[in-house]
């Protein structure tokens, strides 16, 4: 019964952070960007939602789609903002744009935080579920909504996979993540190319915020948090790697919703962040990761 | 010389700034001491719903006291701040309200945490203070081991003893009595002011009809409250009891998607200002809170006009540290008066003689001698604090029996008539 929970439980979480995970990698595996304002990209999506789909009238579904184009919105920011001028500037020396892009980023994220405090204040919100009710599994009474969320994530997560391997503009993105230099020889514009992996974030981080609005709801405190476990997710799974960040996506789902069940919720984030020391000590390329 | 042109100018401008200084001083001066206005700091959390309360409650009663006249003529100004939900940033607060912003009072925090910290400096700074949320027994234990340190601080608001027993008189009356419950478990987020909330629980809960299954403290950052609800469930208890103020959206919501059949009652600070609805978009139906007052329940002649005159200034009711915040203001102002100065020891001596009644009751403050030295008196005629239920998007009443307007009813997903049979 409990075995059967869990099971349940995880699955939803672990494709939340999953899609949360992917646009992450896929960011750093196509442009070398770890974007550290990606937890206040996800909250903006999810407080507009929450602010189109209940004050503003539009109900929960259009409410749904206004936060998720707020996240693109925002990842488009984050972009022009923050990290296209870093990228472009002649006073960063060449070797340390990483670095610039880092600190960029991790400051523009707490100024999102910060400034979307001022305005929802730090309580939670979560929206309406996109169905409501529930049905037993076995026994297990499980929101109809929970398992939605979960099919959603599976549907994004497999559209990207689509996207990636079947269309011409993901095959862009593939070379540009192995061989960059190589595709500006061969006359390719790496802007264009940025732009489309800031686009795909955007969405993906947007869906991402909506959905845990939806599910567990979110607050403009948990910014840093949901960019610490999509960071140590991609790090576990390998940097870059986006099979590796589904994976590790599930391990940490699991082991934190275990470590929730039986032994006691307070303690949730701790084993998987054992997990993720151990595996830097061990195999620091990530469960996945290439390099 | 990086700027060698102002260097002519610049014996000019002290002697302008000076002169423009004295002029200043010579038409201010005499005006300045009849009109001068006797300052209150005000220290809220602005991004907290109930520390958002608080600071807009004290403004309307400096508003209202000043459109009465004041103090014999001088304004009454509150002047505001936000600690960002931080012990630290309290402190720092208070120190710049006292040395540089020189208000006679201060009116701080709905945080425990935030007050303890404040609460020495009160006792260092010799500043009246008074916190019109916070509820840790601490606080007006430390006035009690050492009053002559310690007098300046005042607990405005029931202590969590007192709100223990408050909800323990509550589940008596209305859930032991007409539901047949008969067990409940406790369900606290863990901070300072759940600590002594929690040993009053399981203390007056068995006294109350109801016997304590469990005893669950969960850490405020908790997102997924699904763990701790099955945990719950599986136990059966006809009630859950809880203790949050720093958590509410998220189990509220997450208690109402997966339709966890057991209700929820206890202190739930976050329910108690019509904010809720909205954040947890009517997860809230059925939910019981404890609260100073209620919407359109006259628990004084003060409280209705008082939460209607809220709800116009601000588009929101008052949570309940705003009702204890705006008699706050008006208490202070009352000490004042008599004690005819603003001198720290007068208006000490002054609060502790206090009778007034305000927007949530009649207040007054426990002595030197009693266990909770100058914290608010617990008790019918004095404060009890009232039981709110949310239901159709409302606040009701319904508890005590005096004031209640509605009848306790649950959502379909609660098996109330389950816990009936047992």
């Amino acid at each position: 019964m409990i075995g059967l929970q869990i099971l349940i439980d995880g699955f939803a979480i672990s494709a939340l952070y999953g899609l949360a995970a992917v646009g992450f990698t896929l960011m750093f595996g196509v442009s070398g960007v770890l974007n550290l304002a990606h937890g206040g990209i996800m909250v903006v999506a999810a407080l507009i939602a929450w602010l189109a789909a209940g004050d503003l009238g539009l109900g929960v579904y259009a409410g749904t789609l206004v936060g998720i184009l707020a996240g693109l919105a925002a990842a488009y920011a984050t972009y022009l903002v923050v990290v296209r001028p870093i990228q472009r500037s002649r006073a960063i020396p060449r070797e340390e744009t990483e670095i610039f892009v880092l600190t960029g980023t991790l400051l523009w994220g707490i100024m999102i935080q910060v400034g979307m405090a001022y305005l929802f204040t730090d309580n939670p919100v979560s929206t309406r579920a996109l169905i409501g009710g529930v049905i037993n599994i076995a026994g297990v009474r499980t929101p109809r909504n929970e398992i939605l969320i979960a099919v959603l994530c599976w549907v994004v997560i497999g559209l990207l996979w689509l996207l990636v391997n079947r269309t011409r503009a993901g095959k862009t993105l593939l070379a540009a993540s192995m061989n960059p230099r190589a595709l500006t020889l061969l006359g390719f514009d790496l802007s264009r190319i940025y732009l489309l992996v800031w686009t795909i974030y955007g969405v993906l981080a947007g869906v991402a915020g909506v959905l845990l609005a939806s599910f567990l709801g979110v607050s403009t405190a948990n910014a840093g948090q949901l960019t610490a476990s999509a960071f140590s997710i991609v790090v576990l799974g390998g940097l870059g790697s986006v099979s590796g960040s589904l994976v590790a996506a599930y391990l940490v789902g699991y082991l934190e919703t275990i470590t929730a069940y039986l032994i006691a919720p307070t303690l949730r984030p701790i084993p998987a962040l054992l997990l993720l020391v151990l595996v830097i000590y061990l195999r620091p390329q990530g469960l996945l990761g290439r390099r | 010389m990086p700027h060698p042109q102002l260097a002519p100018l610049s014996p000019i401008r002290p002697a302008l700034l000076g002169l423009a200084a004295l002029a200043g001083l010579a038409v201010a001066g005499p005006a300045a001491q009849a009109a001068d206005p006797i300052k209150i700091g005000v220290i809220g959390e602005e991004s907290a719903v109930a520390g958002a309360s608080l600071t807009k409650a004290a403004r309307m009663a400096a508003d209202d006291i000043n459109a009465a006249g004041g103090i014999d003529g001088r304004k009454v100004e509150v002047i505001t701040y936000d600690d960002h939900s931080s012990a630290a940033d309290g402190v720092r607060a208070f120190q710049r309200a006292v040395n540089q912003d020189k208000v006679v009072a201060v009116i701080a925090s709905y945080i425990s945490e935030v007050a303890l910290a404040i609460e020495p400096w009160s006792a260092r700074l010799h500043m009246p203070f008074i916190t019109p949320g916070a509820a840790s027994n601490d606080i007006s234990k430390h006035v009690h081991d050492d009053y002559e340190h310690y007098k300046y601080t005042f607990h405005g608001w029931l202590t969590s003893a007192f709100i223990a027993q408050s909800i323990c008189d509550f589940e008596h009356d209305m859930l032991v009595g007409p539901f047949h419950m008969k067990t409940t478990v406790v369900m606290s987020e863990d901070a300072a002011w759940t600590t002594p909330l929690d040993a009053r629980y399981l203390d007056c809960l068995p006294k109350a009809g109801l016997k304590v299954l469990d005893h669950i403290r969960f850490n405020p950052d908790t997102t997924d409250f699904t763990p701790i609800f099955n945990k719950i469930e599986s136990e059966h208890p006809d009630i859950i009891t809880t203790g949050i103020s720093h958590v509410g959206v998220q189990p509220t919501v997450q208690w109402h998607d997966q339709q966890v059949p057991i209700p929820m009652a206890g202190q739930s600070s976050q329910a108690t200002t019509s904010d809720f609805w909205r954040d947890t978009n009517g997860a809230a139906e059925g939910v019981i809170t404890a609260n100073a007052a209620a919407p359109g329940v006259a628990t004084t002649p003060k409280t209705v006009p008082f939460i209607e005159a809220y709800i116009k200034r601000y588009g929101v009711s008052p949570a309940y540290d705003g009702y204890s915040a705006y008699d706050d203001v008006f208490m202070f102002v009352d000490a004042i008066k008599r004690a005819g100065s603003t001198d720290p020891d007068k208006i000490v001596a002054a609060m502790e003689t206090t009778d007034y009644v305000g927007t949530m009751g009649r207040v007054q403050f426990y002595g030197k001698d009693d266990q909770f030295t100058h914290a608010i008196k617990y008790g019918p005629g004095l404060i009890t604090g009232v039981d709110v239920q949310w239901q159709d998007g409302k606040q009701v009443c319904v508890w005590p029996a005096n004031l209640a307007n509605a009848k306790i009813k649950f959502p379909a997903f609660i098996k109330v008539e389950a816990a009936a049979q047992h």
